[in-house]
Order: C-alpha cells, then structure tokens, then sequence
C-alpha cells in the first residue's frame, strides 16, 4: 500500500514537472483494495484492473522500474508509448487485461475470461474491478448479468470511492449500498469497509472459494474514498473539505500500521526503512525509465494487426 | 461437386472446424435452438453445451466476452443477431478489441458474425433496422478486418480463414444471398483474407463490387455483353483490402463503377474511388462511378424500397452511361 501511495505521488510531481506521458491517475486512499483482493487470490488466477489499481500490478511483480516505463511512455513500458496511464498487461503474470481509458471496458472480458475458464473446466477464477460511475454503464450489468446466468467463476469488485469525477454517488445511482444490486442479478452481494484491507483480504478469499467450486460470481461493494481529483488534473475543489477530513481519519496505511504495531510486527525502525526502501526504488526507477529510449517516430503506424496480410498502413502525405 | 446454399455453406463451416478444433466455440442470442436463419442449428447435439451458448440480450457482454476468451487462447464465434445491432457492442469492437494488438502486441483472436443487408420481396423490405450493411464503419477502425462472402463456395473458406486469422475479424454475412446455391466443396478449406476474385474477365469496364451486389452486378455485366465487355471484381474482403486487385482492373479498363448496398456518403466505395484517383490517375477515362443506396435508412414498403435499393437495372444505367463517356 505504502509503495502504490508513494510511486503515485512520486508520479504526480513527474506529471507537473511533464516528464511524463499523458496524465496520471491515482487511487490514493484506496489501496486497500487493490492490496486486499489481490493478495486473496492464487497465482493462476486472472486480474483485470482499472487506474486504481497500481497495487494490483506490483503484488503480481510488475516492477517499479516497468510502471515508471509505462508512465514516461517508454519503449520498454507495458504499451510501449502506444498509450498511456496505467494501462499495463502480462498475461504471464495473471494480468490478464490491458485496461483502456472507457471503464469498465475490461469488465465483459474479465467474464470471458471466466467462460473460458469454465469451458476448459479449470479450477481458475477471474477478477476485476470497476468503480461506482463504470456501475452505471450497461456494460456493466451486462457483464454482470451474464456471468451470472452462466455461472461464471468471477469476483466484481466495485470500487465505490463515491466520486465519478465531479458526479457523487447520489446522482449516479439510488440504492443504499452498490452491494444490493447484487439481488437484481441473483448472486450474492458483500459490502466491505473498503479501507480495511483484511476485511476486503477475507470478502474476496470468500468469493474465490466460492467461485473456484461453481458457485459462480459475487459481487463485492468495497466502501472507500478517491482522496486526490480524478486526475492529476483535476484539483477535485468540488469535494467537501470536511468529506476529506472525515475520510482521512479512516485512512487504510495508517490502520493497518496500527493493527501491526499492537501485534508487535512494526515499529518505527522498520517503518522507516520501507519507507526508505521504497524511495530508493522510485529514485532508480525514474532514472532508468528516463534513461530508456522512445519508440522510433515510424512505429506509429506498426502493430495495427497481428496479421496485416496487405492491408496497407502507410500513412500517405500530400506532395 | 455437392451444391450448397451460403447459408448452409457457413453452416458447414462451423461443423466442419468444430470437430477438429476444441477451441471453437458459437456464443450470441438463439444460438442453441438453431439462430434466426438456421445456420446454427445442429450444433447444440453435435457438439454440447459447452460450445453452443445461448447468451442473454447483451451485444457489449457478448463481444467483450468473446474478447475475454479469445486472449485465453479460445477461438469464439460471436452472433450479433442482425448487423444493424452491432451498434450496441461497439466499445469492446473499437475501443477494447481494435486497439489491443497496436497498444500491448497480444493478438484478440475473434470472430464476430452477422447477417447484413436487405431482403426485398413482394411486401418490402427487412426495414430500417434488419437491413443494415455497416461495413464502413469497421472499414475505418485500423484494427479489425472486414469480411464479406458473395457466393456460397466464399462463405465457407472465407469464414474458415476467418477462425484462423489472429486478428478480430467482422464477418458480414448478406442475408439476402443466404439461398443462393453454388459449388462447395467438403472438408477443410480455406479462402485467405486479402484476396479479391475475378467474378467476371472483361475488357472495357470494371464493375468493383462485394457482397450482395457482386451476382447483381454480374447479371448486369452479362445483360451488356454484346455492348460493353465488362469485368466484374469482387472483393471478398474490405479489409485486408486487394489493393493490387484493385488498381490492376482500373489500370487495364480505365473505367470504373463501384457498386455497394450500403449508403452512399463516406461508404467503402468513396474509399476505392480516393484509392483508385490517387494511384491509377493516369489510366482513367472517365469518373470513377458508384452504385449504391442513398444517405436515407432503409425503407419498408415495397415501392420506396425498390427505388432505395442499388440492383443489375441500376448498375446497368451506370455502366452505359460510364461506356459512353
């Protein structure tokens, strides 16, 4: 939690001093989700991500040095400078989905990936996350609703951080709880405390079990808060500072931290060399994605097809 | 030589690849009681429920999951019912499944298939929304291929072609050709994507056709014969596009008359028309030409839509008048 929160404001100074490609998105406050579900699930299992997710990425062994590559549009980055954010896939580490920027797009392929799973009669679950504005789209009911009638070995994780950029949770959607339209669908729905990361460690270990068995899909509510704007941009003056305040009280690193110091498994000496040891990463991180090349200009009309076969992909210029 | 019709020869297809390839599989609305024009019917006993899928109303869910499994290394075949409801699942076409291999080099090996087009008989047409041809749409979006059979033998290699491509491949089937009858041979064979076919060898005019419009075409050709000698090419395919083809039938006739049922403004055939001024400038003895429906959606009643729709009359009128130039 503690490395996704510092890469991310690392990340965000990078954005404003424009040394990197595109915007940054952040999840801060929200780590505990990424953090939670992640560590619930096996190594075989699939993820599809969203923006808020860094966690996800870095528990699956993406490396610091990679999402740096990513952010600064590298030609070593995920995508290579072919997008931005924090669109990062590998397949070879369950990340099985390169998200795009329209959410939540990933969600009906994390359900194919599910039917998948389930045609081959693998004991293998998907996940993916989507937040509470994506909860209103149709393609996420659809997903949702499919998953369901088939049965489908998948965990929907709503992050619900009650901002869809400037659109609060009340005039997105009615329900109390996101978790209850799990009754619409006909599975079961489990509203956590998103920002109690065993909580959201248990919800999901809950769901997979119940997924790897056939009992098909659940929906998970995680409750948390978006403390930076939507973007790096956004200065998010539209929230309510006493919104803030309240929420900076339930801040995820800081609880955690207190359970591990009344167990006896932190204290500040080791505090402080994480926190040493993660900056240090950052540091080498920056300087080697800012020391890797660019993609040649001419790449940019190349890998439009796994097959061109013909098609012609020259861009033409005027005489 | 077994004839067939385009209709049972895509039903062929799919028999034939899912018996020797486990990997395919046929998701999308009615598919498991046999599909609204019966191309589907039989799978379901032959092959289980586990490859036969009926899914719910759902056109998003249907293509993004027919992604989903794709990058699991599955090969779907995805039944968007009418291809005029292929508007409700662009977002995992064109935004998720397009961009994908340009942006993470994973290759989204899917099909997706759809009856496109009009029928037009006695009481009318199939109407606005059973008629559509969106091909140009898709033909503009770098990252899918663009199918689109004109004759039975076609429609079987072409979609079996179509199932070993790596790429997202829309296959528009032409409903109103789904009953015609030509030689398809059995077993696996297939017709590669990016190849245009020569339907008719002439000397002074090239007709430029795909789909529905090529035996129209034909039929016009042939009713000119002792007037014009006329070529007909078909495509076949819009994207992976013969580009050689093209320019080589421009080239030898200098004339030219592109026909597609789809609309006119910003359809495929502005696209060949741009294609063939810009690279075969200098053969060209008259304007290029097109046939095609006018920027209106289809009609239903009989008279509009006879007056709506391109056929041989029409592409006839073309060609003479382009003859005489």
């Amino acid at each position: 939690m503690r490395r996704m929160r510092a890469i991310e404001a690392r990340a965000t100074k990078l954005f404003h001093q424009q040394r990197t490609v595109g915007r940054v998105y952040t999840g801060r406050g929200q780590e505990a989700i990424p953090v939670g579900t992640t560590f619930a699930l096996a190594q075989e299992d699939a993820i599809a991500p969203m923006n808020r997710d860094l966690a996800t990425h870095l528990i699956r062994g993406i490396t610091v040095r990679e999402v740096f590559c990513q952010y600064l549009g590298r030609a070593n980055g995920s995508t290579r400078g072919k997008d931005a954010g924090l669109h990062i896939s590998d397949p070879a580490r369950g990340l099985m989905v390169n998200m795009i920027s329209n959410l939540p797009a990933s969600l009906p392929v994390a359900v194919g990936i599910a039917l998948a799973f389930k045609l081959r009669k693998e004991a293998r679950v998907a996940l993916t996350y989507f937040g509470d504005g994506a909860s209103s789209t149709g393609a996420s009911h659809e997903g949702i609703n499919l998953a369901a009638v088939r049965q489908l070995p998948i965990i929907f994780i709503c992050e619900n951080n009650q901002w869809a950029l400037s659109t609060t949770n009340r005039k997105q959607f009615v329900v109390e709880r996101l978790a209850d339209r799990a009754l619409g669908y006909g599975i079961p729905g489990v509203q956590v405390d998103g920002n109690d990361v065993l909580a959201v460690y248990e919800a999901t270990l809950t769901a997979a079990e119940r997924a790897r068995t056939g009992e098909g899909p659940t929906l998970i509510e995680a409750v948390t808060m978006r403390m930076d704007g939507h973007s790096v941009t956004d200065p998010a003056q539209y929230v309510p500072e006493e919104m803030l305040a309240e929420w900076r009280k339930k801040d995820p690193i800081e609880r955690f931290a207190a359970v591990l110091r009344d167990e006896g498994i932190l204290d500040e000496q080791l505090e402080e060399e994480i926190g040493a040891e993660i900056a240090a990463e950052i540091e080498d991180a920056i300087q080697f994605a800012e020391r890797s090349p660019f993609l040649e200009a001419e790449e940019a009309v190349k890998g439009v097809y796994a097959a061109p076969d013909g098609r012609d992909t020259r861009a033409i210029h005027n005489a | 030589m077994p004839e067939l019709s385009y209709r049972l020869a895509i039903r062929e297809a799919l028999f034939e690849v899912m018996a020797t390839d486990e990997r395919v599989f046929v998701l999308g609305e009615d598919v498991e009681y046999q599909g609204v024009y019966g191309i589907t019917r039989g799978l379901l006993e032959e092959y289980g429920p586990d490859r036969v899928i009926d899914t719910p109303i759902s056109e998003t869910a249907i293509v993004g999951a027919a992604m989903g499994a794709a990058l699991m290394g599955m090969r779907p075949v995805a039944e968007i019912q009418f291809a005029d409801f292929i508007a409700a699942a662009m977002d995992p076409l064109v935004n998720m499944a397009a961009k994908y291999h340009y942006r993470t080099g994973t290759a989204v090996p899917m099909v997706v298939r759809a009856p496109a087009g009009a029928i037009l008989s006695d009481t009318g047409s199939t109407g606005p929304f059973h008629s559509q041809n969106p091909e140009a749409w898709f033909a503009h979006t770098p990252g899918i291929k663009v199918v689109i059979p004109a004759t039975p033998y076609d429609a079987k290699g072409l979609l079996l072609a179509a199932l070993e491509d790596p790429d997202p491949v829309l296959f528009l089937e032409q409903k109103s050709l789904y009953n015609l009858k030509g030689d398809v041979p059995p077993g696996n064979y297939t017709v590669p994507l990016g190849q245009a076919r020569l339907a008719r060898e002439g000397r002074d005019l090239s007709v430029i056709a795909y789909g529905a419009m090529v035996p129209a075409a034909v039929e016009a050709a042939e009713s000119l014969a002792r007037e014009v000698d006329v070529e007909v090419l078909d495509l076949r395919c819009l994207v992976p596009l013969d580009k050689e083809a093209v320019l080589t039938t421009a080239r030898k006739t200098g004339k030219i008359v592109i026909v597609h049922e789809a609309t006119r403004t910003a359809g495929f055939g502005a696209e060949l028309a741009a294609l063939i001024a810009e690279e075969a400038f200098d053969y060209l003895d008259g304007p290029v030409m097109r046939v095609t429906s006018p920027d209106a959606p289809v009609p239903a009643a009989p008279a509009m839509a006879d007056y709506y729709l391109p056929d041989a009359g029409k592409i006839r009128d073309a060609v003479r008048w382009l003859a005489a130039y």
